[in-house]
């Protein structure tokens, strides 16, 4: 059982948790996952791992609610325990000073970049990071970003913060006003990390995503994470989570993502219904 | 025995075990056979003639007295059967449910040569499930600690025998498990209705209860690597982390949604309990046509647990023709009388989606048998021309497994063969690591439980005698 030590409301739906790892807490690397079991009938989902702390003894992790699994960890609070916890998983990220390193993040995978942004930083990586979300109030860590790169801008579709538009807008102007890059580190919903791919691809940026296929076991057992990443199979729990966003298939990605559509949105109807009236956008 | 008593004893037919209707078994995922009641049992012992040169023992990977177990059943001493049987073999409820018996023990049996040989596995399961269902499973007396430690990787058969042989020593041993429960392939790929999970559980239980300590979520490689355990106090380490990597065909369309791996397939519905959606939260596509690719023990597995997930129809895809099947002879028996389809000399060529992405058809193609390869066997060659449709949702990839890389990758200097199996001296289970010792399905890729429990065995000795001697 592991100890849920801190948990904090980010934004509407996402939440940031301290669990009790101490093992993990001390092995951990940049860019490395854990998958976490909530109880006896949950099914086992992988979440980055944002930070440490070895003193402590604990993990931080920062889970939007998507379906019913992360509506359960949503459900739970400082004090409960989830039942299993299995880390670090994963490559961590390679890191070397690359020069001038940009980091994006969109919506919730903001927090994976965040660690991957302090190691640029520690590395000696000019860090320039780009943030955004669909609108203000969903924008997560702007201030934990803020501390870790040396330059900061944000971006929101609807306007309400920051520049008006995308992040691939502000990353594209980055690349026209002949910014020396030496690597982009995206991190999102997948049309969101294609995008980012496609624009660093014309001009040869090495660029490098954090992939989020569904997983299984996450330790290289079952298959179920398998990408193709330039022509050839790969799993994404052993052989990633990153990869050259330039070299990955996207549709394919964004196609098993969707395997479990139905289902999902049933385990999801039942739980709502079971808990009662809870609120939902 | 008086050769009077022997002839009466051959004359005795081999006693069917009852089982559920296959009309039945389809619609849940309980335990096919029902095992002996102790009539059938005593009457099934009575069958073994005591040979004094007893055949089967040698036919056994870990040499129960096989004669002595059977004779006490046939007197009623179920207990002292169970405990005979437990000097030799910890998970016998285990292994008279799946060891390949035909292939083993039975094989050799003398009573085979002329009839039917003794249903020794049977017997040892009634024992096993006896013991256990009267509540009398008795745990050995533990020596003083020697104050050694040992280091266990892998909570398969192969790591579990190792613990228990060593414990028994009175050395400490932690077994360190990467999934959330102990078992290995037992908990995540032997299904349910071949192999209860509750009985795999009662003898991880049992270990327990002998002081053996299991740390559940546990990845070596990633948490603690084994030189980090040798340096933080494991006299030794036993590597059983089994050959759980899944093969892939890679031919067009393998990515679509609805195929999977066998792992997959099988570690959603045993281990996470799918078949139990949405009370359980892991789901799996329930197939209406369901293809799947090999012909071994877990291509079989595989189709008679599609059976079990009310699909029209599920039809096992295997390029060599049925005399080749590697799957036991009762697999293949009980499948089809569960209503598995076969299309044998008949391989895969490519997936076919629609525009979500979702399996639509599995084109294959005839084969034939041509000139036999190295292995001996026949090689099956492509027929031109013969392409054609199966219509499936769901398709599973059942052609083995190689080695999990995860400590070869993380311990360098533990040397692997060309396909990622670690080499070890085989009698003793020693690696080119001091200290560290392997065996099971990651030193022989895809074996048999009661092999990798026979590497435990050997290896315990072995660490045994490391720990004691201190020489490598
Ligand atoms: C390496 C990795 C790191 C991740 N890090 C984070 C993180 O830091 N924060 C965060 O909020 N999310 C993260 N995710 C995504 C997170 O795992 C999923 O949102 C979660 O599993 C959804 O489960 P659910 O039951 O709530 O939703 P579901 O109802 O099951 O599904 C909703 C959506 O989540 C996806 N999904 C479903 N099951 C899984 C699964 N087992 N693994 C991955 N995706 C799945 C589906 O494609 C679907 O689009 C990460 C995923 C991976 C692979
Ligand atoms: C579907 C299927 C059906 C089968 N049917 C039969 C049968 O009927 N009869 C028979 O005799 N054999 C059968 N087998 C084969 C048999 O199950 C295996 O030979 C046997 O389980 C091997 O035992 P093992 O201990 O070597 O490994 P495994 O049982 O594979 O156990 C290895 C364990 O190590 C864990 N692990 C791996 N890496 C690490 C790590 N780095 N750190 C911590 N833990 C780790 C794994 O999670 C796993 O629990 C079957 C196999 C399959 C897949
Ligand atoms: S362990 Fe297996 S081979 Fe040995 S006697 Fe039992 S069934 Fe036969
Ligand atoms: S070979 Fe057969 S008959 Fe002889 S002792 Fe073994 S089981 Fe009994
Ligand atoms: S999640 Fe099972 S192999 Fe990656």
């Amino acid at each position: 059982m592991f100890e849920i030590t801190e948990k904090k409301e980010l934004a509407h739906t996402v939440y940031q948790f301290k669990i009790k790892a101490p093992l993990i807490a001390k092995k951990r690397k940049a860019g490395q996952f854990v998958v976490l079991r909530m109880n006896e009938h949950g099914e086992r989902i992988p979440l980055t791992i944002v930070d440490s702390d070895e003193k402590e003894g604990t993990i931080t992790i920062i889970m939007q609610e998507v379906g019913k699994s992360t509506a359960i960890l949503g459900d739970m609070v400082t004090g409960d325990s989830i039942l299993d916890v299995v880390g670090p998983l994963g490559k961590p990220t390679h890191i070397e000073n690359f020069g001038i390193a940009v980091c994006v993040g969109g919506g919730i995978g903001t927090a994976p970049v965040l660690p991957i942004a302090k190691a640029l930083k520690a590395a000696g990586n000019k860090v320039i990071s780009i943030i955004g979300a669909r609108t203000k109030s969903l924008l997560i860590l702007e201030d934990e970003m803020k501390q870790a790169s040396d330059e900061l801008y944000i971006t929101t579709d609807d306007g309400s913060y920051g520049h008006h538009g995308f992040v691939t807008q502000v990353l594209q102007n980055f690349i026209d006003e002949g910014m020396k890059i030496g690597v982009v580190v995206g991190i999102g919903p997948v049309p969101m990390m294609r995008a980012v791919s496609n624009t660093t691809k014309p001009y040869n940026i090495h660029t490098m995503v954090s992939l989020n296929p569904i997983m299984v076991d996450g330790t290289g057992m079952c298959g179920a994470c398998r990408v193709t990443v330039g022509g050839k199979n790969q799993f994404v729990c052993v052989d990633g989570p990153e990869f050259n966003g330039h070299e990955v298939n996207f549709e394919e990605l964004v196609l098993r993502n969707r395997s479990y559509m139905k289902e999902e949105k049933l385990a999801m109807e039942e739980f709502t219904y079971h808990e009662g009236a809870k609120c939902y956008e | 025995m008086d050769p009077n008593e022997t002839k009466e004893r051959m004359k005795i037919p081999r006693q069917s075990m009852p089982e559920q209707h296959p009309h039945e078994r389809i619609k849940n995922f309980f335990e096919v056979p029902y095992g002996y009641t102790a009539e059938q049992a005593m009457e099934e012992a009575k069958r073994c003639i005591q040979c004094k040169k007893p055949l089967c023992v040698g036919g056994c990977p870990v040499n129960i007295d096989i004669p002595w177990f059977i004779r006490l059943i046939a007197e009623g001493k179920f207990l002292e059967a169970a405990h005979k049987i437990k000097e030799t073999n910890g998970l016998p409820a285990v292994c008279g449910r799946v060891c390949p018996q035909e292939d083993q023990c039975e094989k050799v049996c003398i009573i085979g040569k002329k009839g039917e040989s003794v249903s020794i596995g049977r017997l040892e399961r009634f024992a096993a499930d006896y013991e256990r269902e009267h509540g009398e499973v008795t745990v050995p007396e533990i020596p003083k600690w020697t104050g050694k430690k040992v280091a266990v990787v892998g909570a398969g058969p192969a790591g579990l025998t190792v613990a228990g042989d060593l414990v028994k020593k009175g050395h400490k041993v932690t077994v360190f498990e990467a999934l959330h429960t102990a078992g290995g392939v037992l908990m995540y790929g032997i299904p349910e209705f071949r192999l209860p999970k509750r009985i795999v559980q009662s003898e991880v239980e049992y270990l327990k209860r002998m002081g053996v300590e299991i740390v559940l979520n546990a990845v070596v490689g990633k948490l603690e690597t084994i030189d980090e355990l040798l340096a933080n106090g494991y006299g030794a380490v036993f590597v059983g982390s089994g050959a759980g990597l899944p093969n892939f065909m890679n031919i067009p369309g393998e990515n679509f949604s609805g195929v999977y791996s066998a792992n997959e397939y099988l570690t959603r519905v045993n281990l996470m309990k799918a078949y139990q959606f949405p009370e359980f939260d892991t789901p799996i596509i329930r197939g209406k046509k369901v293809v799947v690719i090999g012909g071994g023990n877990t291509a079989m597995d595989s189709a008679r647990t599609a059976l079990r997930l009310c699909p029209e129809e599920v039809t096992i895809v295997y390029r060599r023709s049925r005399e080749e099947l590697p799957a036991r002879a009762e697999e293949v028996h009980h499948g089809e009388e569960e209503g598995l389809k076969f299309q044998l000399l008949t391989n895969p060529k490519r997936f076919i989606g629609d525009q979500d992405g979702r399996l639509k058809a599995v084109e294959v193609v005839k084969m034939e048998l041509g000139e036999p390869d190295e292995s001996g066997r026949r090689r099956p060659v492509e027929v031109k021309g013969s392409e054609y449709l199966i219509d499936a949702d769901v398709a599973i990839v059942a052609i083995g497994n190689g080695a999990n890389p995860l400590i070869p990758q993380t311990t360098p200097d533990i040397k692997v063969n060309k396909w990622g199996n670690i080499t070890v001296n085989p009698d003793t289970g020693r690696t080119s690591k001091q200290g560290v010792f392997s065996g099971g399905d990651i030193v022989r890729g895809g074996a048999t439980v009661i092999l990798a429990m026979g590497d435990g065995r050997r290896a315990a000795d072995s660490i045994h005698e490391y720990l004691t001697t201190g020489v490598w």
